[in-house]
């Protein structure tokens, strides 16, 4: 056979292998950046790597993709992470 | 320990992945890539993790895998990573990511082969305590008490001491962590990187599918089996056991958080009765009595 006939089915790394998982979120994590302390635990504990780490450490949420878990939420020291309901009434 | 500020902010683990949310083995994914970067290439058994990756052409993990079946995973890391030594890849570390049925059970005598060859490899067990990709069945992990789809009324047996096993082996690195304490976990997984031979760490993985708890307590769940002296973290390295700083506490036992408070989170332990909650803490305390001798014995 040859070379330019093979086909790998090989994946690569990128956002997204399962669609916009956002969708899955029945909880919103919204931080309140007043008052953060920049202590990067919820960028660490994050099970989707949805907590993005800003150069100056501050931190946000990637809603395209943020499951909704709460984790986030759950560790913060400071409770600087509300989990607030996406639908009125819902979940 | 490593400062969380010092971490690369590279990603490892592609948002969008299939894990449910709240999920340990992506957690746990991350630190692995956090620990040893581009470096580090994985062999994966059927488990979660094989579906986590999601749909071709995209991939949920950005680390090169060799996808392997359930039995195998320490033979065909064994297999690539000589093979990368032929192509002169000296520095890719090939860490085996299983589950807690692919190591203890059904890929335990490929575990055992590959630790007694004592092959270059890092084998991690991620331990979530049953076989959660196909619906919940209990492990020779599983403890005791603990509710599974085939353990309806809790499991009669206590679960296995597989990183004991290894030590047996006498490899030159074993280790248990927790994905409820990170930077330890990442620390160990840089050590074993510098260590040449078979290398073994243990990553205790609560799973709030399989374990019925809110997934926003996957840490504070994994955290308290520490606490409560339940998961013990510790080291095994050429020929010496040191228990880790973050349990060195709990050896006393005054010290420990009450059992129940890590037990009462957990659906799988709701029908726990009190003589079941005390045969947990008698386990407890046996464990520490051994671990304690061993640290004696191995000092
Ligand atoms: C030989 C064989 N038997 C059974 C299966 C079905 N199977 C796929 S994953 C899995 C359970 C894996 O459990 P574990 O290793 O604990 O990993 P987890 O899913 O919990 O991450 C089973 C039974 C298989 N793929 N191959
Ligand atoms: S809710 Fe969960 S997935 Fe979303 S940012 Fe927080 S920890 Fe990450
Ligand atoms: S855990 Fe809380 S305080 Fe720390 S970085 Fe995140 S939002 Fe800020
Ligand atoms: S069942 Fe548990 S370990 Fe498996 S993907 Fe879901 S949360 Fe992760
Ligand atoms: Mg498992």
């Amino acid at each position: 056979m040859e070379e330019d006939h093979l086909v790998l089915p090989l994946s690569r790394p990128a956002p997204g292998a399962m669609g916009k998982t956002g969708t899955w979120r029945n909880y919103k994590p919204v931080i309140d950046q007043g008052k953060c302390i920049k202590c990067l635990l919820c960028w660490l504990y994050c099970p989707e790597a949805t907590i993005i780490r800003h150069e100056d450490n501050s931190v946000s949420v990637d809603y395209e993709y943020c499951k909704g878990c709460g984790i986030c939420a759950n560790e913060c020291p400071v409770k600087a992470i509300e989990m607030v309901p996406e639908v009125q009434g819902g979940a | 320990m490593v400062r969380i500020q010092d971490l690369p902010r590279k990603n490892f683990l592609m948002p969008g992945n299939a894990a449910c949310p709240g999920c340990p083995e992506t957690m746990g994914l991350r630190y692995v890539g956090m620990a040893l970067g581009e470096n580090a290439v994985l062999v994966i058994p059927a488990s979660c993790s094989s579906v986590i990756q999601g749909i071709y052409p995209r991939s949920g993990i950005g680390m090169p895998i060799l996808n392997i079946v359930f039995a195998a995973a320490a033979a065909a890391a064994s297999g690539l990573k000589a093979a990368l030594e032929i192509r002169g890849l000296k520095d890719a570390q090939v860490v085996a990511w299983a589950g807690d049925g692919g190591t203890g059970d059904i890929g335990f005598q490929a575990l055992s082969g590959a630790a007694e060859r004592n092959e270059d490899i890092i084998y991690i067990c991620v331990d979530n305590e049953a076989y959660m990709n196909t619906g919940i069945q209990r492990s020779s992990l599983t403890p005791y008490g603990a509710w599974t789809t085939t353990t309806w009324t809790g499991k009669k047996e206590h679960k296995k001491d597989v990183p004991l096993t290894l030590i047996a082996h006498r490899v030159p690195y074993v280790a248990t962590a927790s994905v409820g304490f990170p930077t330890d976990f990442i620390d160990k997984l840089r050590k074993a990187s510098k260590i040449r031979g078979f290398k073994y760490i243990h990553l205790h993985a609560p799973c709030p599918v399989g374990w019925r708890f809110d997934p926003a307590k996957t840490a504070e769940v994994a955290k308290l089996a520490v606490q409560t002296g339940l998961w013990i973290l510790y080291e095994y390295e050429n020929g010496k056991f040191r228990i880790s700083p973050l349990s060195r506490p709990y050896r006393d036992k005054s010290k420990r958080k009450p059992l129940v408070e890590y037990i009462r989170l957990q659906g799988r332990f709701r029908h726990l009765k009190k003589s079941d909650i005390a045969v947990l803490e008698k386990y407890v305390d046996e464990m520490w009595e051994f671990y304690t001798k061993l640290e004696e014995i191995y000092k």
